[in-house]
């Protein structure tokens, strides 16, 4: 394991196909917590080990829906000052590593916990802004379906996500996230008129 | 033929000596709810009597009455319930201090046991029941009995038949004519008892009288068997239990340790040997209590479960954790290390491919304990409740998760999934207000008093128009207490922005729960 610098894909949930492909040893920029859990559901489904540092807000309820498996999961809700220390550390024990940083990082620290990813064939996934990340996922426009005027209940929601790598132009798609089966799915054929759907 | 069987023989009987504690359940109960002994206390087993103190016995209280009429009969009566594992935990400790006197106790059931007669070392039976009369007071248990005789049921009864504290002792060959003035009533079938009875045999004499041959064929097997006992032929041995073995294991520092490192350091060798030692009784500990022994009056005692079972260097962990979370005041002089709960190695042990989280996760996560704490890692869980908050836990990591509630109940007021992503752990102050500007609240009834048109989820945010909104939802938990009751309605609100919200009102105050971000 050790010295090894391989990059391995990870398994990813279907809808991402074409848009993003996880890679071991990379960092991935993420601006909201169903697409964290997204991305996590694929290689925790798959058997992989999840640690999530810094993140309270965690809604461990909706994860479970997306798919991740809280059996292989590790929570750090509050890891304090040494917050760089402990994701570290999680690094070393998990495939998939959550941080929501409570403070700016610089490029030196980030550098260093890449090398770190590398050599633990692990991913970073960062809630929130980080310095030079692979790709960053952001959700650019959302509705949500089965809410009323006074009546229903939300039920599943389009959302138009972006994908960025670099400089190349960005990738787009439309998927329900989640569906009303509380799956990650393609939208087939967008609808123009979102109207709400009548739950009784 | 028939004198012969009729003829007890005495050689086929060894001496057998019964320990009676009358009352044990009480006594039991006394003793771990740590209840005076003057108080009138009863312990009660499906509604009913099953047992009382002699305080009790003077007030009226029986065997066998129901739980309102004792209370009515002796309005201070303290009622316990029955618990067989209390009774037998508490005569755990009895049976100990027998067998300091002499091995091989069978316990019969809880409050009686029976033993060989260790005559020859003491000098005599009387004086042999002397010593263990005296062992029993120091012990705390005041009232004992014993009764020595040919045969454990001749035993028993002569122990029946003593003064608290005192022996009846049964000469070699005198049980069945001691059992023989006895009424028919001390054998425990009660079934049999009443047979007898209308058969007209009122004592043990009467049934032992008749000849062995024609019982068998009449009662069977069974009534064959009291009638052996009836005669004195009571040919049970006092097969002597194994005592259980010492696994506590305790390591003690000369002179005391202050600082925390060369504690945790001389405990490796001994967690080691703790669970060697448990290994070669085929166990492995579940729960352990470490307790941390101060130079002084000090003494730190916590218990620890463990999610599987503990290693060594789970238990030095342990100890490290209970060091930081509970520093000691005083110089350490010892730690001991308690098996709590231990089960078989055999329901315990691994498949083939590993069932649980790899050795390699444990160590990291370790690591991560001894720097953070050992509860800021946590292993999530899902767990019953109404509130998004309310259905997720964490548990420190290592140990068992406990308390949780049910998810498979109805949990009325929970809202529909999918589940919000992003739950607050504090919730936020929120307003939610009419096309007017009037607050938007709920009636006791469950009914919005107007739309809501404007929102925002958090103080700092602007007012944000409605796009979208369902509700209420409304729980009323614990409305049977006066002081906890609380009546909040949930709502779910999307803005014009796309943004989605888990609102709560409670007395016209609106807070944000959640995000379904």
């Amino acid at each position: 394991m050790q010295g090894t610098a391989a990059s391995r894909p990870l398994e990813m949930v279907p809808a991402f196909a074409g848009l993003l492909q996880l890679k071991t040893g990379a960092t991935y920029g993420v601006d909201c917590p169903s697409l964290v859990m997204a991305l996590m559901a694929g290689p925790s489904r798959a058997g992989a080990w999840s640690a999530v540092v810094g993140a309270a807000d965690f809604g461990l309820e909706a994860a479970v829906e997306y798919g991740v498996d809280l059996e292989r999961t590790i929570l750090v809700p509050d890891p304090g000052e040494q917050w760089l220390s402990v994701v570290a550390g999680l690094i070393d024990v998990a495939t998939v590593v959550v941080v929501r940083p409570p403070a700016p990082v610089t490029e030196h620290q980030a550098a260093r916990l890449t090398s770190r990813l590398r050599q633990r064939d692990a991913v970073l996934i960062a809630w929130g802004d980080w310095p030079r990340v692979d790709a960053r996922l952001t959700v650019r426009a959302s509705s949500w379906q089965g809410l009323g005027r006074g009546y229903g209940h939300l039920v599943g929601r389009q959302a138009t996500v972006t994908v960025r790598r670099g400089t190349a132009p960005p990738r787009e798609a439309l998927m329900w996230l989640p569906d009303a089966d509380r799956q990650i799915t393609l939208v087939e054929s967008p609808l123009t008129p979102m109207h709400a759907v009548r739950v009784s | 033929m028939t004198e012969l069987l009729t003829r007890p023989r005495s050689s086929a009987t060894s001496r057998m000596m019964v320990i009676w504690c009358p009352d044990w359940p009480v006594i039991a109960a006394m003793v771990e709810e740590s209840l005076p002994a003057h108080l009138p206390i009863a312990v009660v087993q499906h509604n009913q009597v099953f047992a009382c103190s002699a305080p009790a016995r003077t007030e009226g209280v029986r065997r066998g009455m129901r739980r309102r009429d004792a209370s009515a009969t002796c309005p201070d009566l303290v009622l316990v319930d029955h618990n067989p594992n209390r009774d037998l935990r508490a005569f755990e400790d009895i049976l100990s201090v027998v067998e300091e006197v002499s091995p091989g106790v069978a316990p019969i059931r809880p409050g009686l046991c029976a033993l060989g007669v260790p005559s020859r070392y003491y000098g005599g039976e009387p004086q042999a029941a002397a010593v263990l009369a005296e062992r029993l007071v120091q012990a705390g248990v005041w009232d004992c009995r014993i009764g020595i005789a040919d045969g454990m049921f001749a035993a028993e009864q002569a122990a029946r038949r003593a003064a608290p504290q005192d022996s009846v002792i049964i000469g070699p060959g005198e049980s069945a004519e001691f059992l023989s003035g006895l009424p028919i009533g001390v054998l425990e079938d009660t079934e049999m008892v009443s047979l007898l009875k209308r058969l007209g045999l009122r004592s043990l004499g009467d049934f032992a009288v008749l000849s062995a041959r024609d019982v068998l064929t009449r009662f069977g097997r069974e009534g064959a068997w009291y009638h052996r006992l009836a005669r004195g032929l009571d040919t049970r041995s006092a097969a002597g239990r194994t005592p259980p073995p010492e696994l506590d294991a305790y390591v003690d520092f000369t002179p005391p340790l202050e600082v925390m490192e060369p504690i945790v350091f001389s405990v490796r060798q001994t967690a080691e040997k703790f669970v060697a030692e448990l290994a070669r009784h085929g166990l492995v500990c579940t729960t352990a209590r470490i307790e941390i022994v101060g130079d002084g009056s000090w003494n730190g005692s916590r218990r620890w479960a463990h999610p599987r079972w503990f290693g060594a260097s789970d238990l030095v962990d342990r100890v490290h954790w209970q060091l930081q979370g509970d520093p000691p005041p005083q110089p350490v002089t010892g730690v001991r290390l308690v098996p709590e709960s231990v089960e078989s190695m055999a329901d315990q042990g691994e498949g083939l491919w590993g069932s649980a989280p790899d050795e390699r996760i444990n160590r990291g996560v370790a690591r991560l304990q001894s720097m953070l704490g050992h509860e800021a890692v946590q292993s999530p869980t899902l767990q019953g409740g109404r509130s998004p908050r309310a259905r997720q836990a964490g548990t420190p990591w290592g140990e068992r998760s406990a308390g949780l509630r049910r998810r498979g109940l109805p949990w009325p007021g929970s809202i529909p999934p999918p589940a919000p992503t992003c739950v607050f752990a504090e919730p936020h102050v929120a307003t939610v207000v009419g096309a007017e500007g009037q607050p938007v609240g709920v009636t006791t009834r469950g009914v919005v008093t107007t739309e809501p048109m404007l929102f925002k989820a958090q103080e700092s945010d602007e007012l944000m128009r409605v796009e979208a909104w369902a509700g209420p939802w409304p729980i009323d938990e614990l409305w049977w207490d006066p002081v906890q009751a609380r009546q909040v309605a949930r709502f779910q609100v999307v803005g014009v922005d796309g943004s989605a919200w888990l609102l709560v009102v409670e007395n016209s105050q609106w807070w944000t729960e959640a995000q379904y971000a």
